[in-house]
C-alpha cells in the first residue's frame, strides 16, 4: 500500500520513468554494464530504481563474506555468484547462500576461496538445485567427501576442479555417477586421479563436450573411453607424460567430433602418435603442440589431412624449415599461428609457410630471433587481414620493416613490438591502424615522443600501452597519448624517467584506466599520483614502486576516490605508516607489495593488515617478520591472507641506457 | 613398542641377538605381549630394588624413581660393559668361584660365603653412597668430568653385583651342587641356556669369553629373588610364539604336500584321535599333571621338580638321538571318515605331521568359533588363521555403495562402471578429516586404544582452532586478536590427553635433574 502510494505521487510530479515498463527499464539498464559504479549511481537516484536495479542484478561478485545475507536478500534474482573476491567462504557462508537464493542460482564461482569444505558444498547441492556450474579450482584443501557432495548437484554441468590435489578416483568416481548431465569438466593438477576416475567419467557422463586432464597421472589405458564420447568437441592432454606413441598406435578409433586438441608439453608423443589420435578427428579446428613434438615434414605431413584447421600453436616446438614449409602446403588457410619461442624459425621457412596462409589473423613470432626484415616483408604482403601481430625480441628485424606493418596491416588491432629496433618512422607508419587497441613498445630504445605523439593522434581506441624501459618517451608523447586515446585503460611508463607530474595530470582525464604502473619514475610526485586518484576512478591496478618522491600525499587521495583498487606496489617509496593506513580503508584492497619502505613501523604495518579486511596477499621484507608477534600473522592469514617474505637488499636503480645492455650479456 | 624398553629388555634377558626379534614379533601376534612385557619390567624393577635394598635411605618418592631407572641403567651395562669388568674384576671373580667350588654342602662354607656377601654389600653400599654424593654435585656442577666418574662408579658397581650374584648363587644347595659336577661356568651355562637357545632358534651365546660367567649367574640371580615362574611366563610366551610361526610354516607345508608321491606302504600311517587332536596339550608333567604344548617346556617345567631333571641327557631334545638311527617316514591320517585324509579314503593323501593334523581337522570338521574382531563377518577355526586375516582385514577395502567391498581398486571401478546408480562409498571417517582416517588405519591393532584417543582427540583440537578463528572474526576488537591464550588453548588442549609413554617419566624426571 504504502509503496502504490510513493509511486502514485512520483506520477503526479511526472516522473517519466514510472511510465515505462519494468522490462524496458531492464533493458535500459543492460546497457550500462560496463562501468560498475554507473549501475550504483542509478541505483541511488531514488527507491523505485534502487528496487529495479535490485530484480535487474544477475551477477553479483561480492567482497566480504559478513555482507553475503545482506546482499543476497537485497538482490533475489541473482544467478551467477563470483566469489573470488571473498578469499574466506566457511561452509556458514554456503548455508546462507544456498538458503537465500534456493533455485535461482546457476553457478558459483569458489576459485579464489578457501575455508569450505564439504559440508557447505553439501547444502549448495542440496538446495540449489538449478546449479549448473561450479568451480572449486585451488580448493587443494577439499577431500573425496567434498567431491561426492558435488556429486548431489544432479544438474550441473560445468565442474572446474583444478588443483584439487587431495581429490581421488574415488571423489571423482562419485561425480561421473552423480553428475551425469556434466558437459565440462577440468581436473587439470587433480595429481591423485588416475586412468580409472578419468576413465569413469568418460563411461558415465556422456554429454561431456570438454575434457581437461592436464598433468594428470594418466597413461593410454583412459583414452579408448575418452575418445569414445560422442560429443567431445575439446580435449586438453597437456603434461600427460603417461601416454605414449605405443598406447596411441592401438588405439581403433579416433573422436569425430573433435574440435580443439591440446597436447603440449607431451614429451612422449610424437608425430606418429599424434595422427593415431586425430584419426578420424576430421573436424579439428584448434591443435595446440606447445613444447611437444618437433615440427617436421613428417608431422605437418600428417596433420595435411585435418581440413577445418584454423589454429595452430606451435609454442616453444622445435622448428624445420622444412616443416614450415610442409605446412605451407596444407590445402587449407589457416586463421592463428603461434610460433612464439620456436627453435629453428628461419626467413625462408616462415616465408614460404605466411604466402600461402594468406587468412591468417593472428600471428605470434615472439622469439623467433633467426628472422629479418625478409620475413616481415612477406608476412605483411600476403597477411594484410593480421589483427594481432606479436614479435616480441625480433632483434634483427630492421627499423624500415616496421613502416611496411603500418602501410599493409591496417587492421590490426594488437600489435606486441616490445624489444625492437622500431624507431619513430616506424611508429608513425603503424599509427595508421587506426584499430589498434593493445601497442606494447617496451624496451624499444629508438622511439621519442614523436613517434609516440603520431600515435595518440590517430588510435584513438587504443586501450593498452606499454612504454616499459623506452626510455626516450617523456611528457610530450604521453600528453598526446591521454588526449588522444580517451579509452586509455592500462599504461605502463616504468623506468621512463623523464615522465613528470604533468603526464599524470594530463592522464587523469583517462578515466578508464585501470592498470596504471610508472617504477622507478623519479620525477613524479604525489601531486601527479593525486590526480590521478581523482580522474581515474576505476583503477585496481597501481604499481609506484621507486617513485622516491611519491608519499602519503598521495595515499590519502587514493585511499579516497579509488574504491576500486585491488593491488598497490608502494615498495621503494616514501610512504609511511599513515600513508599504508589510509591505503587499509579501501575495501576492495586484495594484495600489497611493500617492501623497503623507510617511514614504515612494525606497529604502523600491523595496523594496516589488520584494518584492511580484504587482504589476500602481503609481500612484505623478513625483517618485520621477527618484529611483529606471530599470533598476527596467524590471525591474517586464518582471514585468507598470505604473507610473502622477501630479503633482497636495497637495490639501486641502474641507468635505462644500458639496461639491455647488461639484459644481452646475460642472454649470451 | 618403544625402543627404550626393548633395549632394556635386550639386555636384562640375554644379549643374543634373537632376543631383538622376539619382543617385536609378539607385540605383533601375541595380544597380551603387553603383559608379559608388564611383568618383564615388573621383574626388572623388582631386581633393582633387591639389589639396592640396602641402599634405600633418602625417602622421597621422586629420587627413588631416579635411583630405579639409574640402577636399571647400570643392570643394562652389566651386559654391555662385560670384557672391561672381568678385566678388572677377575681375580676376585675367581675367587668368589672357588669359594663356592668346595665339593660337599658346608654349612661353614656358607657361612663364609654369607660373611662375604656381607663386605660385598656394605662395599655396595659405600659406593652407591659416594654416587648420591657425586649426583648432588652433579645438580650443580654437571661436567663431562662427572659422567666420566659415574662411568666409573657404574663399573665398579657393575662388577661387585655380578660377585654377589654368583655368591649368592653359589649359597643356594641345588646349584652348588650343579657346579660341583662339572665345569663351572660353561656347564652353567649349557644347563640353562639350551632351552632358551632352542627357543630362539639361534646357536649357543658365544662360548670361551668370559662374558658367559656372567649371563649364566643373572639368571641364577633371578631365581635367588624368587622370580623362577616369570621366567617360565617368558618362556613359554616364546616358545607359543614358535609355535604359531611353524603353525605357519606348517600351513603352507600341507599345501604343498599335495604334490608329494610317496608309494603307498612306504611310510607309517598313524591315526590320533578326535581328542586327541583338540586336545591343548600334548605334553603333561608325570609328577604335578600340567599340561604344554611343547615338549621343551616340558622340560623346563622338569627343572622345578628336582636335580634329577636337570642333567644336560634330562634337558636334551630327545628326537635328536632317534635320529641318528635309520628313519621311518611317518604319515599322519584324518580320524574324520569319508575325509581324503583319511586312510579309508579311495585317494588318500596323507598328512606330513601331527600339526597338519591339528590344522586340518580344525579347518575342515570344527566349528570355526574365532570371529575377526574388526569385521566380524569372518570366522576361523586356527587361530593362526584369524591373526593373518587381521593383518589384511579393513586394509585396501574399496567399497561400492551397494554395500561390496572389493581388495582392488580397479575392480570396484569396473564394477561401478558396468551397473547403473552405483556409486564409490567414501568412508565415513574422511569427511571428519585426515586425523580420523589416521585413527582408522590404525585402529585395528588391539592394543592400539590408546592410539585412538590421541588421534580423536587431535581432532578436537582441530577443530576448535576453526572455531576460534570463527569467533575472533565476528569479533570486532582487534585487541581480541592478540591474545595468545586463545591460541595456546585450543592446541594444546588436546596435547594433556596423551597417555605419555612409560619412558616419559623417567625422562621427565631427568631433565628435572639437568635443569639448573
Amino acid at each position: 500500500m504504502k509503496r502504490q502510494k510513493t509511486l502514485e505521487t512520483n506520477a503526479n510530479n511526472g516522473n517519466l520513468f514510472d511510465l515505462l515498463s519494468e522490462e524496458i527499464v531492464f533493458t535500459i539498464l543492460d546497457f550500462i554494464d560496463t562501468n560498475p559504479l554507473d549501475r550504483k549511481s542509478f541505483s541511488l537516484v531514488c527507491k523505485s530504481f534502487y528496487i529495479t536495479e535490485s530484480k535487474h542484478r544477475k551477477n553479483l561478485t561480492p567482497l566480504r563474506q559478513e555482507h553475503l545475507p545482506r546482499i543476497l536478500n537485497r538482490y533475489p534474482h541473482v544467478n551467477h555468484l563470483d566469489l573470488s573476491l571473498c578469499p574466506r567462504i566457511n561452509d556458514n557462508s554456503l548455508n546462507v547462500i544456498s538458503n537465500t537464493c534456493k533455485d535461482s542460482l546457476n553457478s558459483i564461482d569458489l576459485s579464489k576461496s578457501r575455508f569450505f569444505s564439504y559440508n557447505g558444498l553439501m547444502s549448495l547441492a542440496l538446495n540449489c538445485k538449478n546449479l549448473v556450474s561450479i568451480d572449486l579450482s585451488n580448493a587443494s584443501e577439499l577431500r573425496d567427501s567434498a567431491a561426492a557432495a558435488v556429486a548431489e548437484a544432479k544438474n550441473l554441468e560445468r565442474l572446474w576442479l583444478g588443483r584439487c590435489k587431495l581429490i581421488t578416483d574415488m571423489g571423482i568416481g562419485c561425480i561421473a555417477v552423480g553428475c551425469k548431465k556434466l558437459r565440462l569438466i577440468s581436473l587439470k593438477w587433480c595429481i591423485s586421479v588416475s586412468d580409472l576416475g578419468v576413465g569413469l567419467i568418460a563411461v558415465k557422463c556422456k554429454e561431456i563436450r570438454s575434457l581437461d586432464v592436464s598433468y594428470l597421472p594418466i597413461t593410454n589405458k583412459c583414452l579408448p573411453s575418452i575418445l569414445k564420447l560422442q560429443h567431445l568437441e575439446d580435449i586438453v592432454l597437456e603434461g600427460c607424460f603417461g601416454i605414449d606413441d605405443d598406447g596411441l598406435a592401438a588405439l581403433k578409433h579416433g573422436c569425430k567430433s573433435m574440435k580443439a586438441l591440446d597436447i603440449s608439453s607431451c614429451q612422449h608423443i610424437s608425430h606418429v602418435g599424434l595422427s593415431s589420435l586425430i584419426s578420424g578427428a576430421g573436424s579439428l579446428q584448434q591443435l595446440t603442440l606447445a613444447y611437444a613434438c618437433p615440427v617436421t615434414l613428417a608431422l605437418a605431413n600428417s596433420l595435411n589431412r585435418l581440413s577445418m584447421l584454423q589454429s595452430v600453436k606451435l609454442d616453444g616446438c622445435a622448428v624445420t624449415s622444412a616443416g614450415l614449409t610442409a605446412i605451407g602446403n596444407w590445402c587449407i588457410s589457416l586463421s592463428e599461428l603461434s610460433l612464439s619461442k620456436c627453435l629453428g624459425v628461419t626467413d625462408e621457412g616462415l616465408s614460404s609457410l605466411v604466402t600461402k596462409h594468406k587468412d591468417l589473423k593472428k600471428l605470434d613470432i615472439t622469439c623467433c630471433r633467426k628472422i629479418t626484415g625478409v620475413s616481415i616483408a612477406y608476412i605483411t604482403n600476403s597477411c594484410t587481414n593480421l589483427t594481432s601481430l606479436r614479435m616480441e625480441s625480433c632483434t634483427l628485424v630492421p627499423s624500415e620493416a616496421f613502416v611496411l606493418i603500418g602501410q599493409r596491416c591496417q587492421f590490426l588491432e594488437e600489435l606486441d613490438l616490445t624489444d625492437n629496433e622500431i624507431d619513430d618512422e616506424g611508429l608513425k607508419s603503424i599509427s595508421r591502424c587506426s584499430n589498434l587497441s593493445s601497442l606494447k613498445l617496451g624496451i624499444c630504445l629508438n622511439i621519442s615522443d614523436e613517434g609516440l605523439s603520431h600515435v595518440g593522434m590517430k588510435c584513438t581506441k587504443l586501450t593498452e600501452l606499454d612504454l616499459y624501459r623506452s626510455a626516450g618517451i617523456s611528457d610530450m608523447g604521453i600528453l598526446a597519448i591521454s588526449r588522444g586515446c580517451p579509452g586509455l585503460e592500462m599504461i605502463n611508463m616504468s623506468y621512463c624517467i623523464d615522465i613528470t607530474d604533468r603526464s599524470l595530470i594530463s592522464l587523469s582525464k583517462c578515466s578508464r584506466l585501470n592498470t596504471f604502473e610508472s617504477r622507478g619514475c623519479p620525477l613524479i610526485t604525489s601531486l601527479g599520483l593525486a590526480a590521478i586518484a581523482v580522474g581515474c576512478r576505476q583503477l585496481i591496478k597501481l604499481d609506484i614502486k621507486k617513485c622516491h618522491n611519491i608519499g602519503d600525499a598521495a595515499m590519502l587521495p587514493l585511499a579516497h576516490f579509488s574504491q576500486n583498487l585491488r593491488q598497490i606496489t608502494v615498495s621503494y617509496s616514501s610512504v609511511t605508516d599513515l600513508g599504508l593506513l589510509a591505503l587499509a580503508s579501501i575495501s576492495c584492497l586484495q594484495s600489497m607489495t611493500v617492501l623497503h619502505l623507510k617511514g614504515l613501523t612494525p606497529s604502523g604495518l600491523a595496523a594496516a593488515v589488520l584494518a584492511c579486511g580484504g587482504l589476500t596477499k602481503v609481500k612484505l621484507h623478513l625483517y618485520f617478520k621477527s618484529l611483529l608477534p606471530q599470533p598476527l600473522f596467524e590471525h591474517l592469514e586464518a582471514r585468507g591472507c598470505v604473507f610473502e617474505w622477501r630479503d633482497k637488499e636495497f637495490q639501486a636503480e641502474l641507468d635505462p641506457k644500458c639496461y639491455k645492455l647488461q639484459w644481452e650479456d646475460l642472454a649470451q | 613398542m618403544e625402543p627404550n624398553d626393548r633395549l632394556s629388555l635386550d639386555a636384562w634377558a640375554n644379549p643374543s641377538s634373537s632376543c631383538n626379534g622376539l619382543p617385536r614379533k609378539m607385540s605383533l601376534e601375541n595380544p597380551s605381549f603387553t603383559n608379559f612385557n608388564l611383568q618383564q619390567q615388573e621383574q626388572k624393577w623388582d631386581d633393582t630394588s633387591i639389589l639396592n635394598y640396602g641402599i634405600r635411605i633418602e625417602p622421597p618418592p621422586f629420587h627413588e624413581f631416579n635411583q630405579a631407572s639409574e640402577s636399571e641403567y647400570l643392570l643394562s651395562s652389566t651386559c654391555n660393559n662385560q670384557p672391561k669388568v672381568l678385566d678388572q674384576e677377575d681375580g676376585l671373580n675367581n675367587e668368589a668361584l672357588q669359594t663356592s667350588k668346595s665339593p660337599d654342602w658346608d654349612p661353614r662354607t656358607m657361612l663364609n660365603n654369607l660373611s662375604f656377601l656381607e663386605q660385598k654389600i656394605h662395599h655396595l653400599q659405600d659406593l652407591v653412597h659416594l654416587i648420591v654424593g657425586r649426583k648432588g654435585q652433579a645438580l650443580g656442577g654437571h661436567d663431562q668430568l662427572v659422567t666420566q666418574q659415574q662411568q666409573l662408579i657404574t663399573a665398579d658397581l657393575t662388577s661387585i653385583i655380578v660377585q654377589l650374584i654368583s655368591t649368592a648363587g653359589s649359597l643356594l644347595p641345588s646349584v652348588k651342587h650343579k657346579l660341583s659336577t662339572g665345569p663351572p661356568n660353561g656347564q652353567l651355562g649349557e644347563l640353562l641356556f639350551p632351552p632358551l637357545a632352542g627357543m630362539n632358534c639361534v646357536p649357543q651365546p658365544q662360548h670361551g669369553s668370559g662374558s658367559k660367567s656372567v649371563q649364566p649367574q643373572c639368571v641364577t640371580g633371578s631365581k635367588v629373588s624368587d622370580q623362577c615362574n616369570q621366567m617360565d611366563v617368558t618362556v613359554s610366551f616364546g616358545t607359543e610364539q614358535n609355535l604359531s610361526i611353524e603353525e605357519h610354516e606348517m600351513k603352507e607345508e600341507e599345501d604343498a604336500d599335495e604334490g608329494e608321491n610317496l608309494p603307498p606302504g612306504s611310510y607309517d600311517i598313524l591315526q590320533l584321535e578326535k581328542e586327541e587332536i583338540l586336545a591343548p596339550h600334548t605334553h603333561f608333567c608325570t609328577i604335578c599333571g600340567k599340561g604344554f604344548k611343547r615338549d621343551a617346556n616340558l622340560r623346563m617345567h622338569m627343572r622345578g621338580h628336582g636335580d634329577e631333571y636337570k642333567t644336560p641327557a634330562a634337558l636334551a631334545k630327545p628326537n635328536k638321538e632317534s635320529s641318528s638311527e635309520p628313519v621311518i617316514i611317518k604319515r599322519y591320517s584324518c580320524p574324520f571318515a569319508g575325509c581324503k585324509r583319511n586312510k579309508d579314503h579311495k585317494k588318500f593323501q596323507p598328512l606330513k605331521t601331527i600339526l597338519c593334523v591339528k590344522n586340518h581337522y580344525k579347518r575342515t570338521h570344527c566349528d570355526k568359533s574365532y570371529i575377526c574382531s574388526r569385521c566380524n563377518t569372518k570366522k576361523f577355526s586356527v587361530m593362526a588363521d584369524l591373526k593373518t586375516h587381521e593383518k589384511h582385514c579393513g586394509k585396501d577395502k574399496w567399497l561400492c555403495s551397494c554395500g561390496t567391498t572389493f581388495s582392488r581398486k580397479d575392480k570396484l571401478f569396473g564394477h561401478i562402471a558396468l551397473f547403473q546408480g552405483h556409486t564409490p562409498a567414501i568412508p565415513l571417517e574422511e569427511t571428519k578429516g585426515p586425523s580420523v582416517s589416521c585413527d582408522k588405519m590404525d585402529g585395528n591393532e588391539a592394543s592400539n586404544k590408546s592410539g585412538n584417543i590421541n588421534f580423536s582427540f587431535g581432532s578436537n583440537a582441530g577443530s576448535g582452532a576453526q572455531n576460534i578463528i570463527e569467533v575472533k572474526e565476528d569479533a570486532d576488537d582487534p585487541a581480541s586478536y592478540f591474545s595468545p591464550l586463545s591460541f595456546d588453548t585450543c592446541n594444546f588442549g588436546g596435547f594433556h590427553e596423551f597417555p605419555r609413554p612409560t619412558f616419559d617419566d623417567s625422562e621427565s624426571s631427568f631433565s628435572f635433574l639437568e635443569a639448573p
